[in-house]
Formats: C-alpha cells, sequence, structure tokens
C-alpha cells in the first residue's frame, strides 16, 4: 500500500507528517513509522497488532484504545539508564531511534511457554491465589511464591541510573482548564475574557480532544478557540501535560513532557507543575467502555473510537474488514470513517431494537447492512481475529450467521472521566438514562473557603456531544449492554473480558459475588478487577454493572471503587526532579568543614552535619584512628570541631523562671559566670536532650543542645513560650552557626592554649564548670570549662568566620604536644569510658531521667518542670524500670548493641522473658577491653550478678552487671 | 495539601510551611493534678468529624503558632487565630455559625477582656 507500512493508507492522517519517515526497533527489528505518530500507531501501520501479553494468561494483546486507557500495549522503553517498563504504547510519541521491547513474554512475543496458563484458565478463577496457595503453610514461603514472583510482574525495572534530568515548577491561577478539547478551550474563553488567570492542560500534544476527528467542522471551531485564547496575555496554553491528581485547597498536581525519550533535544524530559488553583474545570471527556462478548480480547477487538483514532488521525488501517458492534450511535462514526478510508465493513451488529438516528441513516444510505437488536456470540482468532459470529441480543448465543473479519470496533458507550473530580472528595450520581456515572455538581470538592473547587463541563459532565459548540446532530439514546448476548452461557463468560490486563472475566466476578463479596471495594481485590495499570479505566463501569447484577442490585448501590491519583502514572524521577545527588539535602558545614576534608576525615552524617567520625591516616583502619586519637587525648591533647553543637541563647527578665520550666534541674540560681549541666524532658516525662547551659549574664543564658537536637530544642522552647507562658518577658535565638566551638580536650589541654595566650585559663580563674570571656590569639572568644571526656577540658567558641584560624593556631602552636584532632567515634567512647550518657543511645524515647541514674540532675525544691507531673505516674515510679548499669564482657568480646537480656521463663507467646538490653557498645582503646552500658531490671541493685544475651549464630553472651564509670572513677582527671 | 493564613504574619501559608500541633485549647495540668485531669490532658483528644480547633506553626515562614479552626471533614478553613487565646474569638465563632448552624461552641463562654483580636 505504501513504503510506510503495509497497513498505512494512502490518504489522511491529521496528525502525521509524511514528509519526516522516523525509524524505530520493535524487539530487534527494524520499523519505519512517520513524525506525528505514536508507538501504537506506528507498529499498526507496519502491521505489528500484538505488542504484548496479558498478566496471568500471557494471553495475546494488541491495543485495545488508542489513548492514556490502554491496558493492552504496554512496552519496555529505550535502553540502560534510560529504560522504562510498561510505557503505554497509545500515548508514547514516537522518536526517531526508539528501541522498543514486548512484555510478559518468554522467550519471545510470539511463543509464549506462560501461556500454558490459558489452557488452565477454568483452574485459575478469581481469588486463586488466596485459595490454592494456603496450605500446606512452608509451601507458600519455598515454592509458591517464588514460582509466583517470578511470573507475575509486567516488566522489569531499569537496572542503570537514570541519566535524565527533571524538574519542578510552581504556578498560580485563579482558574485551571484541565482538558483541551472543545468544552475546556470555551470554558478558558470565557473566564480569559472576565481578565481571571487560566491555564489550560492538555494531555496530548495537540488541541481539541475528539471534536477535529468526530464532527465534520471540528478542526476549524478548536483553530478559531485557540487563537482567541492565544491573543489573551492572562491564558497559558500547555500541551503535553497530564493532570495526574487534585488535592485539597485546590493543590493541582501535572506532568509535562519536554522532551520524553528524546535525550538530545537538550531539555530536562519532563517538569513537575505543582499548581495552586482557584479553581478547576474539569473538561476532561470521557473513555469509551468495551462491551462484554465472547472473545472480546483477541488482537483486533478494539474501541470504536480507537478505531476511528488510528484511521483518522494517523492514516493507519486497525484492519481491512471491520466489523462495528455497539448499543449506541457514536459507533456508526467509526463506520463512516472506515468507508471514507476505503475500508470495508461488512456489518453493523447493534443490540438496539431499531437504529434509526442521523448516523445510522448515513451508514445505511452507504449500502452497509445493519443487524438491529443482534449480538456477538463469540470472535474466532489467535493472534488476530478472523471470524466474528453473530446472535440475537436477547437469547443465549445461538449464532445465526459468521462474518469474515480482521478487525472489531466495540462501543459500549462512555464513561465521563470524574477522577480529577472524585479525587478531592467530589460525588458522583448514576444516570440510568445515558448509562454512566455523573459528577453530582451539589455535592462538589470543596476548596478552603467551603466553595465549589471544581466545575465540570463537556463530556466529564455527561454532555458526549457538547452539541452548541460542535454542532453535533441529536443522537438516539443508547441501550445499556453489560453482557452480550443478554442470556449468555456460562461458557461464553469464561471468555468475556472485563479487565484485559489482568484477566478478570465476567464469570470472574460473578463467582466472587456468588462467594459472598458485596462490596465493590472487595470484589475489586478479590478478582484483581481494575488493579492493572490503567486503574480499572476502561474495565470499572463493565465491572461493577456485572456485580450489581449477580447481587440483584441497582448499581448506584454497588457504587465505585475509590478513584485515587495519579490519574496515570508518574516517573519516579518527575517526582524526585532535582532533589537527587548531591542536591538531595542540603548538607550543614563547620567552618573547619574543608581542613577536615583535607585530612581525610571519614564522615558522619548527624542530621543535616557532616562530622568526622575519625581521620584515618595511610594504611590506618577506622578502628586504629579511632584508638590512636582517644590515647592521644588521654595520653596529652586532642582538639574535637564540636561547632555543630546547638546554641540557644535565652534572655530576658523571666528567662531564670522559664528554663526552671525547660529543665529538670535549677538554672535560675547558676551564678554569672557559671555552667550548670541540664537535662531536658517532653510533657510526656521522657529524656529528650541534655547539655550544658552557661548563664552570660543577669538576665541571658547560653543554652548548648546535642548536635542533633538544636532546631527541635529551640522549636521546644517556642512553643511552650508562644502557647503556654506567653506573658512572660523571655526571648529566645538560636545561634548554632553563629558560632565555631573547638574542644580542647587532654592533660596538656591548658598547656596548649596557654600558648595562644591572652587569657588566664589558671584553675583559680577559670574552675571547672566555669567560663570566661576574652581573646585567645587575639581571637574574641568564650572558653567554657566542661568535660564530656573527663579530661581536662576546654570549649572554646569564637565567631564562626575565625574558627578556622583557631584550630590552625591550636594545630601549629601544639605540634611538639601531639596535638590530634579527633572525631565523633572517639568522643563517644571516651564519655562511654566515663560512663555519660548519650542522647539516642540510651535514650529512645521511652527512657526517663531517673532511669539513667540522674536523679542528681533533678531538682527536688521546683514545684513544677515540663515532665515532673508524668515522672510520678505510676509506670514512671514502678520499681521494674530498667535502669542503668555497666556491662563487662565475661569473655573479652565485645557485647553485640541493642541485644537483650533474657531473664528465667517464657511470655505468652512463647518467647524468652526479658530483663534489660544493651545502649552502648565499645572497645575502649584505654583499659584494653570492651565496654558496655545497658539497662537492667532492678540493674544498679545486682552488682556482681552475670547477664545472658542470646544471639542467632553466635555462642551466647555473657556479662557481668558492673558500675557504669569505666575509667577516673573519682573524676580527678578533668582537673588537670 | 492545605492553605492556612498565618494571623501573626498575614501570609497565606502552604502545608510545607506549616508544622502541625495538634488539638489546640488545652488546658495543662501539672503536679497536684489528678491522674484522670492529667491523662486526659496528655492523652485524651477530641479527633473530630466536622469543626476542629488546631494549633499550627508557620515554621518556615515568622517561626510563630497560631491557632486554625477548620473542618476536618470537607478541610474548609472557617479562620486562624492567635494562639494566645484561650477559646476560639467571637469573630471565629460567627464565621463558623455562618457555615454550620447546627454547631454549638463546647466550652464556657468567657469575658470578652479575655479575648486577645487585634
Amino acid at each position: 500500500m505504501s513504503d510506510n507500512g503495509p497497513f498505512r493508507l494512502s490518504r489522511g492522517g491529521r496528525l502525521i507528517d509524511r514528509a519526516y519517515p522516523l525509524p524505530f526497533r520493535f524487539d530487534g527489528r527494524h520499523l519505519r513509522g512517520l513524525r506525528g505518530d505514536t508507538l501504537a500507531s506506528a507498529l499498526l501501520a507496519s502491521g505489528q497488532l500484538m505488542m504484548g501479553r496479558s498478566f496471568k494468561y500471557h494471553r495475546p494483546r494488541g491495543p485495545l484504545a488508542s489513548g492514556a486507557e490502554e491496558p493492552n500495549a504496554l512496552l519496555g522503553l529505550g535502553q540502560g539508564g534510560r529504560f522504562e517498563p510498561n510505557q503505554r504504547a497509545t500515548t508514547t510519541a514516537l522518536v526517531a531511534g526508539m528501541v522498543t521491547t514486548s512484555q510478559n513474554c518468554w522467550p519471545s512475543l510470539n511463543v509464549d511457554v506462560g501461556a500454558v496458563n490459558n489452557w488452565l484458565y477454568r483452574f485459575l478463577p478469581a481469588g486463586f491465589y488466596y485459595k490454592t496457595f494456603i496450605h500446606p503453610r512452608p509451601f507458600w514461603k519455598h515454592v509458591f511464591e517464588p514460582v509466583i514472583r517470578r511470573s507475575a510482574g509486567l516488566g522489569k525495572a531499569p537496572t542503570e541510573a537514570d541519566p535524565d534530568s527533571y524538574e519542578q515548577a510552581y504556578a498560580h491561577a485563579d482558574l485551571v482548564v484541565v482538558g483541551g478539547g472543545i468544552a475546556g478551550l470555551l470554558a478558558a474563553r470565557d473566564a480569559g475574557r472576565q481578565g481571571k488567570t487560566v491555564t489550560v492542560l492538555e494531555q496530548n500534544p495537540h488541541w481539541g480532544g475528539r471534536t477535529p476527528t468526530d464532527h465534520a467542522d471540528g478542526q476549524s471551531r478548536i483553530d478559531a478557540a485557540l487563537a482567541d485564547l492565544r491573543a489573551m496575555p492572562n491564558v497559558t496554553l500547555r500541551r503535553n501535560t497530564m493532570a495526574t491528581g487534585l488535592y485539597d485547597h485546590g493543590y493541582l498536581i501535572a506532568r509535562e513532557a519536554l522532551a520524553d525519550h528524546d535525550p538530545n533535544a537538550g531539555l530536562p524530559r519532563q517538569r513537575l507543575w505543582r499548581i495552586r488553583a482557584g479553581h478547576v474545570v474539569v473538561a476532561s471527556g470521557a473513555l469509551e467502555r468495551p462491551l462484554s462478548f465472547a472473545g472480546n480480547d483477541v488482537p483486533g477487538v478494539m474501541l470504536a473510537s480507537a478505531v476511528r483514532d488510528f484511521i483518522a488521525d494517523y492514516a493507519v488501517a486497525p484492519g481491512r474488514r471491520i466489523v462495528v458492534v455497539t448499543n449506541n450511535d457514536d459507533a456508526y462514526r467509526t463506520a463512516l470513517a472506515a468507508l471514507d478510508a476505503g475500508l470495508e465493513v461488512p456489518a453493523v451488529i447493534d443490540a438496539r431494537a431499531n437504529p434509526s438516528g442521523a448516523l445510522p441513516q448515513a451508514v445505511r444510505a452507504r449500502g452497509i447492512r445493519i443487524l438491529s437488536a443482534s449480538a456477538i456470540a463469540g470472535v474466532k482468532g489467535g493472534q488476530g481475529v478472523q471470524v466474528v459470529q453473530v446472535c440475537s441480543h436477547v437469547g443465549a448465543g445461538q449464532v445465526s450467521e459468521t462474518i469474515e473479519a480482521d478487525c472489531v470496533a466495540m462501543s459500549g458507550g462512555w464513561s465521563p472521566v470524574v477522577h480529577l473530580w472524585s479525587h478531592c472528595g467530589g460525588k458522583l450520581n448514576w444516570s440510568d438514562a445515558q448509562a454512566m456515572f455523573l459528577p453530582d455538581t451539589s455535592r462538589p470538592p470543596t476548596g478552603d473557603d467551603g466553595a465549589a473547587m471544581a466545575t465540570p463541563v463537556g463530556a466529564a459532565a455527561g454532555d458526549l456531544l457538547v452539541a452548541g459548540a460542535t454542532g453535533a446532530e441529536p443522537e438516539q439514546p443508547l441501550l445499556p449492554v453489560w453482557v452480550m448476548p443478554v442470556n449468555a452461557t456460562k461458557a461464553m463468560k469464561f471468555k468475556m473480558w472485563l479487565d484485559f490486563q489482568n484477566d478478570v472475566k465476567v464469570s470472574d466476578v460473578e463467582l466472587a459475588a456468588q462467594e459472598g463479596y458485596a462490596s465493590v471495594e472487595h470484589t475489586k481485590r478479590y478478582t484483581t478487577l481494575g488493579m492493572a495499570t490503567d486503574q480499572g479505566k476502561v474495565s470499572n463501569i463493565n465491572g461493577l454493572a456485572v456485580l450489581s447484577a449477580a447481587l440483584k442490585q441497582p448499581i448506584p448501590q454497588t457504587g465505585t471503587t475509590t478513584f485515587r491519583p495519579p490519574y496515570t502514572p508518574l516517573t519516579l524521577g518527575t517526582i524526585a526532579a532535582e532533589a537527587r545527588g548531591d542536591l538531595f539535602q542540603p548538607l550543614r558545614k563547620t567552618p573547619m568543614h574543608g581542613w577536615h576534608q583535607a585530612k581525610g576525615a571519614h564522615w558522619e552524617p548527624v542530621g543535616h552535619w557532616r562530622r568526622p567520625y575519625c581521620y584515618p591516616q595511610a594504611g590506618e583502619t577506622h578502628a586504629a584512628a579511632v584508638a590512636r586519637e582517644i590515647r592521644a587525648v588521654r595520653g596529652g591533647v586532642g582538639t574535637l570541631d564540636a561547632s555543630t553543637l546547638g546554641k540557644i541563647v535565652v534572655k530576658g527578665p523571666d528567662a531564670g523562671r522559664f528554663l526552671d520550666m525547660i529543665y529538670t534541674g535549677m538554672m535560675s540560681t547558676l551564678p554569672v559566670g557559671k555552667c550548670r549541666y541540664g537535662l531536658i524532658c517532653n510533657e510526656n516525662g521522657f529524656l529528650i536532650d541534655d547539655g550544658v547551659a552557661a548563664r552570660l549574664s543577669e538576665d541571658t543564658w547560653l543554652v548548648h543542645t546535642t548536635t542533633g537536637g538544636a532546631d527541635r530544642m529551640h522549636a521546644h522552647m517556642e512553643d511552650w513560650l508562644q502557647c503556654e507562658w506567653w506573658d512572660w518577658k523571655v526571648y529566645t535565638a538560636n545561634v548554632t552557626e553563629q558560632w565555631a566551638q573547638v574542644a580542647v580536650v587532654g592533660p596538656q589541654a591548658r598547656n596548649l592554649l596557654e600558648r595562644l595566650g591572652g587569657m588566664d585559663l589558671s584553675p583559680e580563674a577559670l574552675p571547672f564548670m566555669g567560663w570566661a570571656e576574652g581573646q585567645i590569639a587575639g581571637i574574641p572568644a568564650r572558653i567554657y570549662r566542661i568535660s564530656f571526656s573527663g579530661e581536662l577540658s576546654f570549649e572554646v567558641a569564637v565567631p564562626a568566620g575565625r574558627g578556622l584560624e583557631l584550630w590552625e593556631k591550636l594545630h601549629a602552636a601544639g605540634a611538639d604536644l601531639g596535638v590530634t584532632p579527633y572525631g565523633t567515634e572517639a568522643m563517644h567512647v571516651m564519655r562511654a569510658e566515663k560512663g555519660f550518657i548519650m542522647i539516642g543511645d540510651e535514650t529512645d524515647g521511652t527512657v526517663i531521667p531517673q532511669d539513667l541514674g540522674l536523679n542528681w540532675a533533678i531538682s527536688k525544691k521546683k514545684s513544677d518542670y515540663i515532665g515532673k507531673r508524668a515522672q510520678e505516674r505510676s509506670h514512671m515510679t514502678d520499681p521494674l524500670r530498667w535502669k542503668l548499669v555497666g556491662l563487662e564482657s565475661l569473655d573479652g568480646r565485645m557485647l553485640p548493641d541493642g541485644v537483650y537480656a533474657v531473664d528465667e521463663g517464657v511470655n505468652p507467646n512463647g518467647q524468652r522473658n526479658l530483663q534489660g538490653r544493651v545502649t552502648s557498645t565499645y572497645i575502649s582503646p584505654t583499659l584494653g577491653t570492651p565496654i558496655a552500658m545497658g539497662l537492667v531490671r532492678h540493674g544498679p541493685d545486682r552488682m556482681g550478678e552475670v547477664l545472658e544475651f542470646p544471639v542467632a549464630g553466635a555462642e551466647t553472651y555473657k556479662a557481668r552487671i558492673v558500675d557504669p564509670v569505666f575509667y577516673d572513677k573519682e573524676g580527678s582527671r578533668a582537673n588537670g | 495539601m492545605l492553605t492556612l493564613t498565618c494571623p501573626c504574619c498575614g501570609i497565606r501559608a502552604e502545608e510545607t510551611e506549616l508544622a502541625p500541633g495538634g488539638e489546640a485549647h488545652l488546658k495543662r495540668f501539672g503536679p497536684g493534678a489528678s491522674d484522670e485531669d492529667f491523662e486526659s490532658y496528655l492523652f485524651a483528644r477530641k479527633n473530630p468529624k466536622g469543626v476542629h480547633f488546631e494549633r499550627w506553626r508557620h515554621a518556615y515562614g515568622c517561626g510563630k503558632w497560631f491557632l486554625a479552626a477548620r473542618c476536618t471533614a470537607t478541610l474548609e478553613v472557617f479562620g486562624t487565630y492567635k494562639a494566645q487565646n484561650p477559646h476560639p474569638t467571637p469573630e471565629i465563632v460567627a464565621a463558623i455559625r455562618a457555615k454550620r448552624p447546627d454547631w454549638t461552641p463546647d466550652w464556657t463562654e468567657t469575658s470578652p477582656a479575655e479575648s486577645l483580636t487585634e
């Protein structure tokens, strides 16, 4: 017929450009399509009708539709990192060089081993998995599940990273019109003329929806509306953009294809629009429904509208002899389109008794037979239609005639696309006259003002013809047909597909009803009806009509399943957009970050910060580096970058009173110039943060929090200040990043700092738990004499911009002292050697300070603090609560982190009773032995007892309960 | 995603800028309170289907806590007001009643002087 493919028509095709052939590949074959083709139209033009296999029975599948609802023609697209499974051939624009593969078939599309399921269909009914694979239990795990998993699933996930880029954009509009068909364009024009900002989103590359294909002067009507819209500066038109979901308060998500499958375009592949719409016009059109007759899944049986689209839009013949089967007038347009293209239409089979509308008359006038009150009894053919068997629609399927054909165009009526309307709460009404669910405009989705946030128009509102705008002639009513013929036999129902991808048939839904599934939501999950990638766009209405008939109840009583976004799948790349790799999240870096990097620091993520875990030297393991750093600190001097420590200024006449509520201990009595360790609990009594507070002046405290807790503690304070004690005169400010802080730690710490000069750091001038302000090495500084390691320790805070200078001066001045930078792990080990708790190790949101032996940090004098009342509750004062102890391994092995100590006996589930667990565990380089801390029932009263910690696959660990302070019990080292 | 107008800075904020804080107008019970009162304060929440008063913080904006009157069923927002109000303000009550005539306040009205509308 033409060199553009054996099924390419010589004339027509409003969307294709014959001057631009595009080569592409399908399962290794080299084929050729035209610019403007979809993959489906290009494959059909090449004679490739079969495009995949179904999910359960591996039956051959050709395209059913021509748009987003396509359940069958799903292909693998691209190669390597650009491979994408399950792409709908009907909506994928053809690009030169495209590489495509069929799915769900092995070894090949034409010869598929899994198709043996096809012969077993009588034994694979609804709920098959649930029924068959329950017993014996071990078989599920070892036999059934592995086999099912191997054969289940459609496309395969790509194995390489996606090299394409994606972006997101935000927009606002008074009105967003979803759908660029005639109804949407006219609604946009009305709003534009009122001066509103309007955005129109159209899923396809071309405007107009069905109007140019279905109505005589449709294209000129669309062009006129577009010309008006393009002249309005307040109107934005966006093609290739699929609105996938409507959410709270007019929040609309849409995906714009910028350079889909065209990596050479130099653009991001897709853009995700996040639009805040003042109002949404749902002009999303309608989808045609299949008819349920025996053999309706044979390749070549398509929706009548799809057949028409392939012929009129792409100049592709889906077949040469096309039988039309319908219950409405609209499908006659397909017969006319086929005849206009020079194709044969041996008959139109109409379930209605007397089709006499304008369209049937026009077809009849072309000399075409119209078989009224008729139905299809069966379609014969394997990988393509061969014969159509005709019967009376009111009978049981007695074949009256057979017709040779290679294509069947079917139409069971139309269903408005009500997804966006329904996503955010819009309700539906069943129309008996139109046999469709319609948006109920008296129960719309509502916005923040309580008013409707969406309005349906055109076919989405049930007005299929939009006659006022298209000039279409009135049509005769359709006859609802849910099973064809009406009294079809059981054997016929076994071959009537509802869900073409998941292989759910009329017989499956009837079986589910028979077995007691009355709810449409349960039936969906039991049969998998509507659970395919098209999410029921094709199958839902037919399925629930069959269910209603089986339950002998009207359709509205059965209702629909829930419409959930997205309308069509979104790629994960679009959802992630730029938030990947280095841009996944912001990184916080201290002023000394570059120095650490240059010294080869191994990084530990702490919140959004990166902190050096250790500084391994050449050939050194991390464990060896940590041990070396600890020995250097305890034997000489080390420096820790403590800049990430939270720093919150609390200031005002009521600051002391406020901190007495925030901390369990007393902060108001702290003298100026002193520091005090404090615990912060939540109102549930649980310990949530700890740290040292310093009183800077009469009305000002500086609160140190944990690194990860800074923002949380600041928010915690603000909550109580703003909402509970809002009349107290207190300000807080999170100044964490304003200061660089260096812990100078070890017996030589004072010596090192004195070399820098400028401040008197003698024990008399700066005693333990005191702080001083001055200049060190010419840098303004506050020095806090506090210790988290048990050693003589000074934490030096300087303005952030001078942190690196201080750090470098310390290392220059202390070279001969062996000054050693140390990381977070050395810090952790040293605090554990001293029995100091760590928030997040010893605490997990269920631990109160009393569990940790921290009663000394809880004021007995205060009448109140946050958490005090909770700590008086019976469970909190239970003597059986697990309490902090040290644990000493009996055999020299380090206890695994988090392991449980078992007790005598078993609980009601037959598991061993428990009496404690490990919260921190390390090898102590200082002591040369493993050390651990844990929470144990009656722990502090059981010193010397041995606990057992069973671990799968290893010999049971045993550990003795000891004092949690392993090193320098008298605490003399902190005095230097 | 909700939009709420922060009564402190006037910005119409999107939910990504906001942090939720649960039910509003809880009365704090501290030491000396009965177990029942304390349990009710700490755990018991109304969780209504319909009119609800909630705490929100304009966390990625001005940082202020505020309160919102909202319908949990339809997500309609009746208004937002300052966190320091012991009860919804008369303006909020009027706005709710205009939309939900059947709704009545479940607190004892305090003197107008306690209201902190500006």
